[in-house]
This record gives C-alpha cells, sequence and structure tokens, in this order.
C-alpha cells in the first residue's frame, strides 16, 4: 500500500471510528456521587500562619454573612456574578469536573448556586421575605460543609466562563467561597500549609537557601556531564540582568527539572546574565487559589524584594500556568510600580515569549531530529489560555508555545479544536487540588483531556504532551498512568528545547548524548514509519519567523 | 491519630505523617513500611538512611534526581535509577519513603 492510500485510509477509519468516546461527551448524571469528597482541613498553625481563625469561630454563620456582604461591596464582579445567571444551562456541561463525575452539583451553575443560594436568602429583598420561591436558604452547617466539598472540586479553570452568555466567572465565586471559609476558621490544608510554607521558607517546596545552592550545583554537574560545558544555574547573583522566578516545584519534580535545564541552556546560549533568586523562590501564588488579596500580595512582593536587592534589570518568569496569570494581570498592583526595571523590556516576560523572541531573531540553533522519537501534542494550561496573553497579538498564548515546540520538534498535532486554547479543559490538578486527598477527582476530572489524548495517539500517532505549568505536569504524571499512558508522557516544553538546541560552545569532538528512548505506553501504537507522522500535519515542519 | 509501638503513643497527620519528626525509630520505620505495604530490606534502609542524613544537612528531601544520582555514586549503577527507586518505593519515593523515613511530605506543585 503507497502512503497516500494509507494515510487516506486512516482518514476514514478515525471517521468511522466509534469505540473512542468523545472527550466532551455528556456524562450519566449521578446525583451526590461526590457529596462525601472532603479534602484535609488546615490545622491552627497553617490557619494562623496566613492571619485566619485557628478553627471555625462560634459566631461563624455571622462571621461568613458579614463577608459575603463585605466582599460584595468590595468587589462589583461578584456581585455581578451572583445577580446576574438567568439558568440558561449553557454552562452545565463544560466543567471537567462534571463530565468526569457526573454529579449534578460540578455543574458550574449549580457550584455558583451553593453561594448564591445563600447570598439570596441575606441580601436580596426576595430572599429575605421568600427565600422558598427564589431558591434562597439559610447557612446552616451542611451548607457549609457542602461548600467545602465543591469547592474543592473547583480548579478555578474558567472555562465555563468562556461559554457563559453574561461571562460569569466560577473560578471568582469559588475563590470568594474559600476565602469566607478561610475568615470563619475552615481552610484546606493542601493550600493553607503551603502558602505558610512561602511566608517562611519562600517557596511552596519549603526548601531553605541552602538546599537550594547545593540542589542547583548538583544540577550543573549534570548539564556539564551532559553536554561538556559548564552551563550555570545561579543564585543569589547580584547585579545579573535577569531575575528568573520560577515554580519551586522546577527544583525538585519531573519533568520540570528538565524544563528549568531548557531555560539553563537558552540563557548560556545566548550569553544572558542571569539568576535565581532564594528569596523570590516561587512563581506559583496560593493566595489566588484561596482569593486572599492579602497572602497573594504578600507573595508576590518577595519578588520586588528579590529585584530590588539583586538589581536586576528584567523579570522572566519560568513554566508556571496560574503565576502567569498573576504576573500578567496583577503584578503591577500587587507589588508594583516596577519602575526600577529596564523599561525596554515587558514586565514580567514569560519564559516562552523570552525564548520565542530569540528564535525569530534567529539566535538560537536547533537539531530537531534529537526529538524525532516523540510525536507531541499541547496542553494549553487553563490560567495562561484563559486569563493571560504572551506577545503582542491576540492569541500568542496558544501560539507562542506552539511555535516554539514547532522550532524544536519534526512532529506535532493539536488534539481536537474544542478541547486545546480558550477551549482548553483543565489537567484536573488545577486551583489547589493537586493533593492526595482529592485524588478521586483529580483522576475523574482529567477524564475529558485524556480522551482527547487518547483520540490524538491513536488517530495521529501522537506519543507524549507538553505544557508550560507546574500543575499540569506533576497532576499529569499521576493521572496518566490511570488512563494507560506512559506517567513520562508528559514533557515541559523547554525540555524539548533543552533536548534540541545546538549549544555553540559544545565540545566539537564529542557529540551530544542523544536524549533517553521515548517515553510511551505500550498499547500505544506507533505510527509505523516516518513518512506516516509527516503526512498528518502539513505545517509541522514550519519554522517560526 | 497515633502509632502505637513500644507502649508509647506517636503522633501523626492524617496522611500517617509523623507530627514531631524527632519521635521516629527504626522500630518505628518497620511498622510505616508495613502500612504501606513494604516489607524493609537493605535496599530500603540504603535509601531511607541517604534521605535522613539529606534532611539533617538541608532541612528538607532531596530532588528524586538528586537522590537517584548520590545512590549512584554511593551504591553503584544499578541503584541509581527512577525505576528501581519506584521498585522500593512505588507509591512514589519522595512521598513514601519520606514517610517510612519520619519525614514531613513535601509538598507544592509536586
Amino acid at each position: 500500500m503507497s502512503e497516500l492510500d494509507k494515510s487516506e485510509l486512516d482518514e476514514l477509519n478515525s471517521d468511522a471510528d466509534t469505540a473512542l468516546p468523545d472527550p466532551l461527551e455528556m456524562p450519566v448524571m449521578v446525583p451526590d456521587a461526590m457529596k462525601d469528597l472532603h479534602s484535609f482541613e488546615a490545622a491552627p498553625k497553617h490557619q494562623n500562619d496566613l492571619g485566619f481563625p485557628g478553627e471555625l469561630v462560634d459566631d461563624w454563620q455571622d462571621v461568613a454573612i458579614a463577608k459575603i456582604g463585605d466582599l460584595r461591596q468590595k468587589y462589583r464582579s461578584f456581585r455581578v456574578y451572583l445577580d446576574s445567571c438567568v439558568k440558561c444551562g449553557a454552562c452545565t456541561d463544560k466543567c471537567h469536573y462534571y463530565l468526569g463525575t457526573g454529579d449534578p452539583k460540578n455543574m458550574p451553575v449549580a457550584r455558583q448556586d451553593l453561594l448564591r443560594s445563600v447570598y439570596r436568602r441575606y441580601y436580596t429583598i426576595p430572599g429575605k421575605i421568600a427565600p422558598w420561591l427564589v431558591g434562597a436558604r439559610d447557612l446552616t452547617e451542611d451548607v457549609l460543609s457542602e461548600w467545602y466539598n465543591y469547592y474543592h472540586q473547583c480548579s478555578q479553570c474558567r472555562r465555563c466562563s468562556v461559554y457563559c452568555p453574561y461571562g460569569i466567572d466560577t473560578a471568582e465565586i469559588s475563590m470568594a467561597a474559600r476565602e469566607i471559609m478561610d475568615s470563619v476558621g475552615k481552610g484546606q490544608k493542601y493550600c493553607n500549609e503551603i502558602i505558610g510554607k512561602v511566608h517562611s521558607i519562600g517557596n511552596n517546596l519549603g526548601m531553605p537557601a541552602k538546599a537550594i545552592k547545593a540542589t542547583m550545583e548538583d544540577f550543573e554537574e549534570e548539564l556539564e556531564e551532559d553536554t561538556g560545558i559548564p552551563i550555570k544555574l545561579p543564585v543569589d547573583k547580584k547585579g545579573a540582568d535577569v531575575l528568573l522566578v520560577t515554580p519551586s516545584a522546577d527544583f525538585f519534580a519531573e519533568p520540570h527539572i528538565d524544563g528549568l535545564f531548557g531555560y539553563a541552556k537558552v540563557f548560556h546560549e545566548l550569553g544572558v546574565d542571569w539568576t535565581l533568586s532564594t528569596t523570590a523562590s516561587e512563581a506559583g501564588n496560593f493566595g489566588m487559589f484561596i482569593g486572599s488579596y492579602d497572602n497573594m500580595r504578600k507573595v508576590s512582593l518577595r519578588i520586588r524584594e528579590a529585584a530590588l536587592e539583586l538589581g536586576v534589570k528584567r523579570i522572566i518568569f519560568g513554566e508556571c500556568g496560574h503565576a502567569w496569570r498573576v504576573a500578567y494581570a496583577f503584578l503591577n498592583t500587587l507589588a508594583g510600580p516596577w519602575d526600577f526595571l529596564d523599561p525596554k523590556y515587558p514586565v514580567p516576560q514569560h519564559v516562552c515569549e523570552f525564548t520565542f523572541d530569540a528564535i525569530n531573531d534567529g539566535k538560537l540553533e536547533f537539531d530537531k531530529t534529537q526529538n524525532d522519537h516523540m510525536t507531541l501534542t499541547f496542553h494549553d494550561s487553563c490560567n495562561i489560555a484563559r486569563a493571560t496573553r504572551m506577545g503582542d497579538k491576540p492569541g500568542g498564548q496558544f501560539e507562542i508555545p506552539r511555535a516554539v515546540i514547532k522550532a524544536v520538534c519534526n512532529n506535532y498535532h493539536d488534539m481536537d479544536e474544542d478541547t486545546i486554547k480558550e477551549g482548553t479543559v483543565c489537567c484536573g490538578g488545577g486551583g489547589g487540588i493537586l493533593t492526595d486527598d482529592l485524588m478521586d477527582v483529580r483522576v475523574k476530572g482529567a477524564q475529558p483531556r485524556m480522551r482527547a489524548l487518547r483520540k490524538v495517539t491513536e488517530e495521529h500517532g501522537v506519543t507524549n504532551l507538553a505544557a508550560i505549568c507546574a500543575i499540569c505536569k506533576s497532576q499529569f504524571t499521576k493521572v496518566l498512568p490511570k488512563y494507560d499512558f506512559d506517567m513520562e508522557a508528559i514533557q515541559s516544553v523547554h525540555q524539548l528545547v533543552s533536548n534540541a538546541i545546538i549549544m555553540s560552545d559544545a565540545p566539537k569532538e564529542e557529540e551530544t548524548p542523544a536524549p533517553e528512548s521515548p517515553a510511551k505506553s505500550e498499547d500505544e501504537p506507533s505510527p509505523s514509519s516516518e513518512a506516516d507522522k509527516k503526512m498528518d500535519d502539513p505545517h509541522q515542519n514550519d519554522r517560526i519567523g | 491519630m497515633a502509632y502505637e509501638i513500644g507502649g508509647e503513643s506517636i503522633e501523626h497527620d492524617e496522611e500517617g505523617y509523623l507530627s514531631d519528626i524527632n519521635q521516629w525509630t527504626p522500630e518505628l520505620a518497620g511498622l510505616l513500611a508495613k502500612d504501606e505495604g513494604i516489607e524493609m530490606t537493605d535496599e530500603h534502609w540504603e535509601v531511607i538512611n541517604f534521605l535522613r542524613e539529606y534532611y539533617e544537612e538541608y532541612q528538607i528531601a532531596p530532588a528524586i534526581r538528586v537522590l537517584v544520582k548520590a545512590l549512584k555514586k554511593k551504591f553503584g549503577p544499578e541503584k541509581g535509577s527512577n525505576k528501581y527507586l519506584y521498585e522500593l518505593f512505588p507509591y512514589g519515593p519522595a512521598k513514601q519513603a519520606c514517610k517510612v523515613g519520619g519525614l514531613p511530605k513535601p509538598t507544592g506543585c509536586i
């Protein structure tokens, strides 16, 4: 059979194939399926470290109701979102947690109503007079418990808001609910313990300065062994031009570390004088997940402090989804003004923008065959896709990471259009729920993404997916095996860059070692030949520019 | 929530990590491992001992990659791989080995 015939046949087969479920298929409804999933609550110490009451306060109902009133005054959006829903139903099938669990309380409108019903009871005239007519209800212990369980089954991904005709943002309601719960002493352990660690140690991991330095020395050794050149990971280097603020997972987890190596190689190749900081050793900002402006600000101010202390000229953020939202959308009001930085550069800049610009300027060279053992797809991370931008054109947040991947890889194919870009389905672990005690909802919530991935693996021979978010990467290493993929199928975008970049000062006599063999599930079909792979996407060989 | 061992009661959190890491003993490690479905061997002890030494020095468990490299240097290439560590601690060497070794659970986006 000729290659063309085979490709045509494949296409016909894929159209006729009904065995693969639609990634966004409506589930069978199972009321209360997830009602008992209760994330561990924060201990008094975790609460107090963040300025919240240690445990449930005696007059918690009054405090919570007053807090709703406070938020209603402070955030106009909050009030508009609570007042404007017309129950049109457009959002009902847009949440990956509803699609994965079938629990109707995971429909965005129902999740909003958990809080809206209480707001109506105490802050609207009909709700005060005739609560039974307008879906208003008293704030009881059962309601509080329901809030706790279901507002920790929301990853604040904002997919539902894209389809809401009023633009109601469930993420903001979920953040507000968590803020109210924190204010009465019912916080979540995962988020609050971590924020406490950022305040006291400097990062989500709780990795002290001495450990960061030792780890970077270790990594430098590894980089030199691999490349034969002394690529540095400078820490607290005064007078450096660039401060790289990256998630601390990049110092600890896989495949995050390989992404860090990618940044380091790009900086080295371009001769950029850069540094990490032990003060600002975390890009992530869980203050946003719990809706706490004060905590979000305190975390952000560490970046300002580090930038001033080190005397840097510009700030670049590493691969972290929600960090880029905080950085892109809020950094100036949280921790600005940034008038001490060099005005020639955007404040802040994303590492993908930085690498993309260097590629466009022809300053980097790649051996794309180093990634030929893989066929990639890209998972758009929610916060980057729906809350930020990259570069200077609309949609840059979608195109720039893809452009970087295509500049370093020969084989690339997108997942279904309605599961990527602004319609991207969450990894299932964002928004402060990347914790073992919520594994059930994490696995179920990953179902739409895993189905979309399965489709491109079967139909287009995709072997790996790349992401630019520490949470996505960690979530995928855990959930991929549950869907019969290899945990190592997830790649950092800058890991792909790291594989392919040609270092101009590399020793010429030695060959650069090839990367490890493909990370791939045994039961994944592999394209029968190189030619087959190349048939799939006419743009895959595009060079950026 | 507490482990009962040798007539003593040792507090732990919801996930089984010790409330006070100073209360850890090698005997307790045996009990913790059993709870995780792990039969402790010399190989497990090599990892646990390294983790505890590292923690003593740096106040945090090492990244897996650092651990792998250190084990390779100390005990030879056949013991320096992710696969080897996952065989010893199937749920993930970072979290499971920390628990058995009496160290806090690593947190964050990991």
